[in-house]
């Protein structure tokens, strides 16, 4: 049981680890995709500001606000939901929370009564919506990891579209804005109809008004065709930079929350390892002292320690009291058979043993003689009965027929014997 | 007097620098541009916009439409797609060439292989190759 224990907890160290240096590799690429990101959102910012000054001028230069991307709806009837997510998941909340927002909004617009067109840009969004059954204008992949104007173009064209002919009245953008490293926040955004032209003019409205009057070519109307729908696409292309950038941050952010939390379970589990290891140790420890104990019985003198002294003893006593003990033997006990069993009597007569009464001097080879299965250790002073779990291993310097002969003999029983 | 030049794609800041005299074609016809140029803002087409730097010399740059817009000494140049002389894969440039003139051959009204040719001839004179 412990070791498989041990196996088990060292299995799972292995995983962890292998699984926390895949998130520590994810990690450090995010940071260095994030760094990427953000220099191309920077990169990117001075077209969509230049953008901002030119329409700022044609304002100033009187351009026309009848232009189909500028169409506003008092009560619009359709939106167009543009959300961005990513093609892959392991970011966190990143995914997670702009698709909530925006099936949030879907909700409430249809509580409303205002129909939902959906346009899906990464793959997450689309499994999301598509698995619950949202009807689906149009789904992009593969743009989002890092997007190419190319991307953007793409998108605006389709949304434009749909605007100018009428199938949406507006379009919503959901995605997460880049704040900074450590903060990114889901914005719901009107991405068309555009602000009119006087809201854009407005934001730095004294710069405008400085401006002289500017001369169009072919015409301020011309221009403004041609630069509004570069202007939709812009915005479009830094939402996507915007979402990126943010994405590689989650992403990084969870990916070190997953390496520092491996890096705690392989903690717990060293420990975890370590103790079973430590129990285990203690476990064969104690076995192996238990078992020597229990050797220890039965060789105190024969086996282990003293092996040939222990002959001679046993050969001594058998040698001398023989001599001895016949005499004393047939006096203390005439009849020769007191208390022995039949052929014990028999024996004792012919062959009395070194301690007394009902014992009987060991035989060459160790066997038994006949009607004497008590084996006596001479040196601890136990007798052992067959039962007794050292009786194999047990040298015996005398046999006893009975316990009771031992006892008499002074023989203590060994405690090497089943309890009752 | 030197103007102040900027050429802005999309993606990044592609060209920054000073410039004596700024020649670009806008849908009505080529516009030069000097220090004191009136408040201009011009739709560009496809074509080479030529730039006689300060410290002499001459800039050729491939503008895939976009805006120009002049005021005082300042001269930006917003493009979609804009690239340098030097940054131009004139092979490349040529093979789109061909592809788009096959491509007119087959569908004379294919608006697509037009504006693709009109890019590759303007790469491919920025890139200082005339077209066959």
């Amino acid at each position: 049981m412990p070791g498989g224990q041990e196996r088990a907890l060292r299995r799972r160290i292995t995983s962890v680890q292998s699984t926390k240096k895949i998130t520590r590799a994810m990690e450090l690429i995010a940071a260095t995709r994030v760094v990427k990101a953000m220099q191309r959102a920077n990169a990117a910012r001075p077209y969509a500001a230049k953008m901002t000054t030119v329409i700022q001028d044609l304002a100033a230069g009187g351009a026309g606000i009848d232009h189909p991307l500028l169409r506003t709806v008092e009560k619009p009837a359709a939106t167009a939901y543009v959300v961005l997510t990513s093609d892959r998941g392991l970011a966190g909340p990143y995914n997670s929370a702009v698709i909530r927002a925006t099936e949030r909004e879907v909700m409430a617009s249809q509580v409303e009564g205002k129909k939902y067109r959906l346009i899906l840009i990464g793959k997450k969004a689309n499994d999301y919506f598509k698995f619950r059954n949202y009807e689906i204008e149009a789904s992009f992949e593969g743009m989002t990891d890092s997007p190419v104007y190319e991307d953007a173009r793409k998108v605006a064209a389709l949304v434009r579209t749909m605007f100018t002919d009428g199938s949406v009245d507006e379009v919503v953008l959901t995605y997460q804005e880049f704040i900074s490293m450590g903060t990114q926040r889901v914005v719901i955004r009107r991405f068309l109809p555009l602000e009119s032209m006087q809201t854009v003019a407005e934001q730095s409205e004294a710069d405008a008004m400085a401006k002289a009057l500017y001369e169009f070519e072919p015409s301020a109307e011309g221009v403004l065709a041609s630069l509004l729908p570069r202007y939709v696409e812009s915005r479009l292309f830094s939402a996507l930079l915007d979402a990126s950038a943010s994405e590689h941050a989650n992403r990084q952010r969870a990916m070190k929350a997953a390496t520092d939390n491996a890096e705690e379970l392989i903690t717990k589990l060293s420990r975890a390892l370590n103790r079973a290891r430590q129990d285990a140790i203690t476990t064969e420890i104690m076995e192996i002292v238990s078992g020597a104990e229990a050797l220890g019985d039965g060789s105190e003198d024969g086996i282990d320690d003293e092996p040939d002294v222990a002959r001679e003893l046993v050969a001594a006593g058998v040698g001398v009291p023989a001599d001895a003990q016949p005499s004393g033997s047939a006096a203390s006990t005439p009849g020769g058979a007191a208390g022995a069993a039949p052929a014990g009597g028999a024996q004792a007569g012919s062959n009395p043993g070194p301690f007394g009464q009902g014992s009987h001097a060991p035989l060459p080879g160790d066997a038994q003689p006949k009607g004497f299965p008590i084996k006596g250790n001479a040196d601890s002073m136990l007798y052992h009965r067959p039962d007794s779990r050292s009786y194999g291993v047990t040298g015996a310097e005398v046999w006893f027929d009975t316990a009771e002969s031992a006892e008499a003999a002074g023989f203590k029983l060994a405690n090497t014997h089943p309890k009752n | 007097m030197p103007m102040q030049v900027e050429l802005v794609s999309p993606e990044r800041v592609v060209y920054e620098g000073e410039a004596e005299l700024i020649i670009a074609r806008t849908v009505t016809g080529e516009i030069g541009f000097q220090e004191g140029h009136i408040p201009f803002v011009g739709s560009l087409v496809p074509s080479v916009v030529r730039m006689a730097l300060t410290g002499g010399g001459v800039q050729h740059i491939a503008v895939h439409s976009g805006f120009i817009e002049a005021s005082g000494s300042h001269v930006t140049i917003l493009s979609d797609i804009a690239e340098l002389a030097e940054d131009i894969d004139v092979e490349r440039a040529r093979a789109a060439l061909d592809k788009a003139i096959e491509a007119r051959k087959a569908d004379d009204q294919d608006t697509a292989a037009m504006a693709a040719e009109a890019r590759a001839q303007a790469r491919l004179r920025a890139g200082g190759d005339q077209p066959a």
